[in-house]
């Protein structure tokens, strides 16, 4: 009986923890600060430096995932803040189209060139 | 011949790529954010130094002046190097000074303006560095000249030279 019961207490606590826990939130901020570049240590992640001006990102990413926040709006924030470079991965935009386009190009024009070596053969 | 013709590409190819690469050092590497003309975020609140109570910095930018902002700490050395120039431009012109403190101790904060003297109109406590951060700053000092419509119109990263503060003078008296 005291068996069923913890284990019935340990299912409980499970399905009652709510899915927006710590550890997600924790998982959240990792991949945020992953994708930000830190302005101080120019060649370090936000995840990765440990500058005065890192820890403060951290903390304001935390406090507005806390508010409710979603990825893009922590993004946005900062983008009109810091600019675009403040994020590794750039938008579509027409500064950095031939950026995303290249390389559709090229693999388009490689698998171009391979098929007709292929055809001639 | 044909030789010849390969060896005079290559050497062009060389000297172009040594070009190139010359001219890449002589860039600036240091992204500066640009965040001139941007209006400030109505919802930052911040501490006040002496008394503790929250106040939003909207309600202190003066609505028919300019508003200078700067950020500072007493540890930090750039920032005893720019405190004359504040306090000449608080004394001299018709400014509204206000100062972040910046992750310090209000302890210490508080001697150093008893030191080297009290620029500011108003001194504000920014402890985690989060309200920096929502101003869009680096780091300390950062100083920002505010217009009348609360839009930021010049951000000086660093600390105030003589160039600085002649710039300042020049945007105030347009």
């Amino acid at each position: 009986m005291k068996k069923i019961t913890l284990t019935l207490a340990i299912l409980l606590t499970t399905v009652l923890i709510p899915p927006n826990s710590y550890a997600d939130k924790n998982e959240n901020i990792d991949y945020i600060t992953k994708n930000l570049r830190c302005l101080i240590c120019q060649g370090q992640s936000v995840y990765d430096s440990q500058s005065d001006f890192a820890l403060s990102m951290k903390k304001l990413i935390l406090i507005k995932i806390k508010e409710g926040k979603t990825e893009d709006e922590i993004y946005n924030f900062l983008k009109e803040k810091y600019g675009e470079w403040i994020v590794y991965e750039p938008e579509v935009n027409k500064n950095t189209i031939f950026l995303w386009g290249l390389p559709l190009i090229l693999f388009i024009f490689g698998g171009l060139l391979i098929m007709r070596k292929v055809t001639i053969k | 011949m044909k030789n010849n013709k390969i060896f005079y590409l290559v050497v062009i190819l060389i000297i172009a790529i040594f070009l190139v690469l010359l001219l890449g050092l002589k860039e600036e590497k240091n992204y500066t954010p640009q965040s001139e003309l941007k209006k400030l975020n109505d919802s930052i609140s911040l501490k006040d130094l002496y008394s503790g109570k929250n106040i939003f910095l909207n309600d202190l930018l003066l609505n028919n002046e300019f508003n200078l902002i700067n950020i500072w700490a007493s540890w930090c050395a750039p920032c005893k190097v720019e405190h004359p120039y504040l306090i000449n431009l608080n004394d001299k012109f018709d400014i509204n000074l206000i100062g972040i403190n910046y992750k310090d101790n209000l302890d210490n904060s508080k001697k150093f303006l008893s030191d080297l003297g009290n620029p500011y109109d108003e001194v504000l406590v920014d402890n985690d560095g989060t309200k920096s951060i929502e101003l869009g700053a680096i780091g300390v000092p950062e100083t920002y000249l505010i217009n009348s419509n609360k839009k930021i119109i010049k951000k000086f990263i660093g600390p105030l030279d003589q160039e600085d503060y002649d710039n300042i003078i020049n945007l105030i008296k347009k």
